[in-house]
């Protein structure tokens, strides 16, 4: 049986600075879009009730969880995936403190907690340790303990401006 | 010794001293590996990790990045009750649903249960089947009753949501004391008492004699939530049928590859040369995903049946209702002391909840043997008495999970030297210090020999950490002033690690862990490609294993390629548990690797028309003539004879360059150590507690990657505190599961989780290749004795004791009005 609600929407994305054209039912989320019909398979996928971040995105520069949109709720707005953030092959400074900081191991949440350090950055320029661990507190990570994501997010916060961590 | 926050004042070990090896408790063959105390260039510096840049990017693949050519979606309709008989299944209603290809269930698929064994009389052990899905009886909310195959994931619920299912529903089993009651409910026919496993390991002279003499007897009853692994990705397999290879390919996150395919075979009927098993990036795993899961079975066959490739990805509900769990435990302990405060006798009864069947490969007996084996912990126990039984209950069924009942028993005899102290009215880490082995190699009364390591060493450290921070001075001024509630916790422990054949065999498994096996091939351009059987997961294998043969080689890291995660390159392999990986997996590669370099060596002396004892690897990537260092060849160009120009190798030596090598640990293994030391601050409002400071000495042995050796410690003890603080499963009088989601099962964050300052003391192994100790659990066993420890001390002017984990706020804040 068909619902007209189910009807598939052609729908055009903007990622990472390129339009897609993706046809989608309306109940497809913008995490399995990304992942399945992009195949823009950084972004993960942990829990699907929005609780443990790993599929954080940017939407319009403000994090978000990819497995509560729609995929029909981001047409018109800037989506940026983990994909995004290296530059001709060179890691960003973020990427590069959380390696310095060995701030990843499975590294399933790693893209999740990338996109929300780089939220909290824009939003927050002068956060301090304490502020970086409770924005970091959205996400969940199994392997770390958090105390080197922390770090590796104030080191970056820190050198973008150009103060010493 | 390293350390890396902690003030460099103390801990002199002689151990440490590379140029004395230690010697462990084994008689060793002239010619079986040992540590000879070599250090290299690569195996102890912190170099970038090689799985970070693909990690960092978003190009990691996982198993539900993967995607065939005509792939379908698989999910399971799951059972709604926790114990009944399956009256009717109807799946006539979800076949019709769009989308969806096929329906089975355990009728259509006809598949073999997965059934692990111990080797032991049936008064001990009684084995029981685990269905690939449930035919006549659900046994857990959750357990999968059909698989339902669609076009995608969406409409894989669709047809899951059509199932119509019928039972005749049983009392539920709820807990290990309803288990064991008159009249329980019986969950597995085979076993009317629902006891899966009853072993009664020790029973040796003196105990009764020691509890008469005692002056002081401790008697403490310690219990553990159920708790969730929990990998952050939740499992997930991809299989398809290849026609052409005759081979059923299977992408799975397993620790196990092998046992997966052995069980897979075995389960489908099939020869095991038809099933290829490999493993891509893993999100974790932490035990989880060290048994073999009834699900990939079930994905493999309706690929094999729809001659299509079908993905499984488990979504968290399942995870978190569905997957294996562990850790809930009971222990009654009953320990002797004398009036100086040494302990004479420990008498337990440990009971464990393994919930509705046995994981293969350990059993369900995998809780209560290794706490029966391992209780006296770093302790001179003369007399020991211990009983461990494995109960059976309508609760999803359980695997190890890191740590494996040492956070459980570690805790038990933690508690039982705290509550010793206050009766002896000494200092804990006093009472420890008189008990605490410190003469090594040392056979205990459970019969282990413990290798050397850092007991009260590390006892020390930690305390004087602690005392010259001022801790004990702020506890004092706020139990003065009575405005503070701080409190100041320990906890020593020990950990076998890299258990070989020989331990496991102990345990009478008839599928027996234990050895690792490498092969190692030069390419023509001099590069090195190198298997293991062992399984990385986020432990950094390809970083690690990299160094350790670099090091053998005296090749660049950059030039070596760890190769894991598939059973077409290896013999057999045993994948990553029981903090196996560098330890053995570890040595298999370094002899590998040497024998490979024994080659290198060999052809180089032939082409230089010198003898082969006056060449040696120089250390940079080629052999040198060592009467002359002007004639030397770089490792391309012998590789390059090696393969192109076969005609020229000397005429015992085959063509291409290639070493493998096994290893097994002797004996009884090697043992890492830690003490744990940590300050709470229990907050009388609200009855939450809050780590003020977490201090953590540890002597993994060399220490290969030391970043990586303090994230696995670092983790651990986030996992350890979630289960002393925040974690449990629970399920109602039904059997209904209580979490099903993270709004319920309460994952602590960056914000719950410490800084964690940790200190380095090294005792090399002495029959590990490279003198590593296993590191991957660790941090888990010591965290939650010592913050419940610590959680007693803030509360010790209230005359409360708690011994339960999850500590829940509403027990502290009672305690702390109770006095107030």
């Amino acid at each position: 049986m068909s619902h007209p609600v189910n009807d598939p929407h052609l729908l055009t994305l903007s990622v990472n600075d390129a339009e897609h054209e993706v046809v989608v039912e309306p109940r497809r989320t913008l995490a399995d879009v990304l992942r399945h019909d992009l195949r823009l398979t950084g972004t993960h996928v942990g829990c699907e009730h929005g609780v443990c971040g790993a599929c954080t995105v940017l939407i319009d520069g403000a994090p978000a969880r990819a497995c509560l949109v729609f995929a029909v709720q981001a047409e018109g707005a800037d989506v940026r995936t983990v994909e995004s953030l290296a530059r001709d092959g060179e890691l960003s400074d973020l990427q590069q403190a959380f390696g310095d900081h060995h701030a990843l191991q499975c590294g399933f949440c790693t893209p999740g907690f990338l996109m929300l350090a780089e939220g909290v950055l824009a939003e927050q320029p002068d956060a301090s340790r304490e502020d970086i661990r409770e924005a970091l507190s959205a996400n969940l990570c199994r392997c770390t303990g958090y105390q080197t994501i922390v770090d590796a997010v104030h080191a970056t916060a820190c050198s973008r401006r150009g103060t010493n961590a | 010794m390293t350390t890396t926050d902690l003030p460099d004042h103390s801990v002199p070990h002689e151990a440490a001293d590379p140029d004395r090896p230690v010697h462990g408790g084994h008689e060793h063959s002239p010619d079986e590996p040992r540590f000879d105390g070599r250090r290299g260039r690569w195996v102890g510096a912190s170099v970038p990790r090689r799985e970070d840049p693909r990690l960092l990017t978003g190009r990691g693949r996982f198993v539900d990045d993967i995607a065939l050519p005509g792939m379908l979606h698989a999910g399971f309709v799951r059972a709604t009750v926790a114990h009944a008989h399956l009256t009717a299944l109807d799946l006539s209603a979800t076949r019709a649903v769009p989308g969806v290809v096929a329906a089975f269930d355990a009728a259509d698929l006809a598949l073999g249960d997965i059934v692990a064994i111990l080797d032991r009389p049936a008064e001990e052990f009684t084995p029981t089947a685990m269905p690939v899905l449930a035919r006549s009886k659900v046994r857990f909310v959750g357990e999968p009753l059909a698989l339902v195959v669609a076009s995608d994931p969406y409409a894989v619920e669709d047809g899951i949501e059509a199932a119509q299912v019928s039972y005749d529903v049983l009392d539920a089993v709820t807990s290990a004391e309803g288990a064991l009651a008159a009249g329980a409910a019986v969950v597995h026919e085979e076993a009317p008492d629902n006891v899966l496993l009853d072993v009664s390991m020790f029973d040796t002279p003196g105990v009764d004699e020691a509890f008469a003499d005692a002056d002081v007897t401790v008697e403490v009853t310690t219990r553990s939530g159920r708790q969730n692994a929990l990998p952050l990705e939740t499992r997930g397999a991809v299989a398809a049928w290849d026609a052409r290879d005759d081979q059923l390919l299977v992408q799975t996150c397993t620790q196990v590859p092998h046992q997966v395919r052995t069980v897979l075979a075995r389960s489908l009927g099939i020869p095991e040369r038809t099933v290829r098993v490999t493993v891509p990036d893993m999100g974790g795993g932490f035990g989880q995903k060290c048994v073999v899961g009834r699900e990939e079975i079930a994905v493999a066959a309706a690929a094999r049946r729809l001659d299509r490739p079908v993905k499984w990805i488990e979504d968290r509900r399942e995870a978190l209702t569905a997957g294996f769990l562990a850790r809930e435990q009971t222990y009654r302990t009953r320990a002797a002391f004398d009036a100086d405060g040494h302990i004479t006798a420990l008498d337990v009864d440990v009971v464990c909840d393994m919930g509705a069947y046995s994981c293969y490969p350990f059993t369900a007996g995998i809780e209560p043997l290794m706490a029966s084996a391992e209780m006296p912990s770093v302790y001179r126990v003369p007399a020991y008495r211990v009983r461990g039984r494995a109960i059976t209950s309508t609760k999803a069924p359980t695997a190890p999970y890191r740590g494996v009942s040492r956070p459980q028993y570690v805790m038990a005899i933690e508690r039982v030297m705290e509550r010793a102290a206050r009766a002896l009215d000494l200092d804990p880490v006093e009472v420890r210090r008189r008990n605490v082995i410190t003469e090594f190699p040392y056979t205990g009364i459970n019969g282990v020999t413990y290798d050397p390591g850092t007991y009260r060493e590390s006892l020390d450290l930690a305390e004087a950490t602690i005392r010259e921070e001022g801790w004990y001075e702020a506890r004092e001024r706020g139990r003065q002033d009575g405005g503070r509630h701080l409190g100041i916790g320990f906890c020593c422990f020990s950990e076998r690690t890299g258990y070989g054949s020989e331990a496991f065999a102990k345990r009478k498994m008839t599928v027996v862990p234990g050895f690792d096996i490498s092969e190692i091939r030069m390419d023509t351009t001099g590069s090195v490609v190198v298997t293991s059987g062992t399984m990385n997961h986020g432990q950094s294998h390809e970083t690690t294993f990299a160094q350790i043969v670099a090091d053998r080689l005296g090749l660049d890291p950059e030039h070596v390629k760890l190769r894991q995660g598939d059973t077409e390159r290896i013999s057999y392999g045993w994948g990553t548990f029981a903090s196996r990986s560098v330890t053995i997996g570890g040595s298999a590669v370094a002899l590998a690797s040497e024998r490979l370099g024994e080659l290198l060596c060999r052809i180089a002396a032939h082409l230089l028309e010198t003898r082969p004892e006056n060449v040696a690897l120089d250390g940079d990537g080629g052999v040198v003539q060592l009467d002359d260092p002007s004639r030397r060849l770089p490792f391309a160009d012998i590789a390059d004879v090696a393969h192109l120009r076969a005609h020229l190798l000397p005429k015992d030596v085959d063509p291409t360059l290639t070493a493998t090598a096994s290893f097994d640990v002797p004996g009884d293994g090697t043992f890492s150590n830690a003490t744990h030391a940590v300050v709470v601050e229990a907050d009388p409002g609200t009855g939450q507690v809050r780590i003020l400071r977490y201090v953590c000495v540890e002597d993994c042995g060399v220490v290969v990657h030391p970043q990586v050796v303090e994230g696995q410690c670092r983790g651990g003890i986030a996992q350890g505190i979630a289960g002393a603080l925040f974690e449990e499963v629970t399920y109602d009088a039904q059997g209904e599961p209580s979490a099903a989601s993270f709004i319920d099962y309460l994952v602590p964050t960056a914000t719950e989780i410490p800084d964690v300052s940790i200190a380095h003391l090294e005792t090399p192994c002495a029959f590990t290749a490279n003198g590593a100790k296993g590191a991957g659990e660790g941090g888990t066993i010591g965290a939650p004795a010592a913050v419940l420890n610590a959680v007693n001390d803030a509360l010790r002017h209230t005359g409360v004791e708690l011994d339960t984990t999850p500590i829940h706020p509403g027990t502290v804040l009672d305690a702390l009005e109770g006095t107030s």
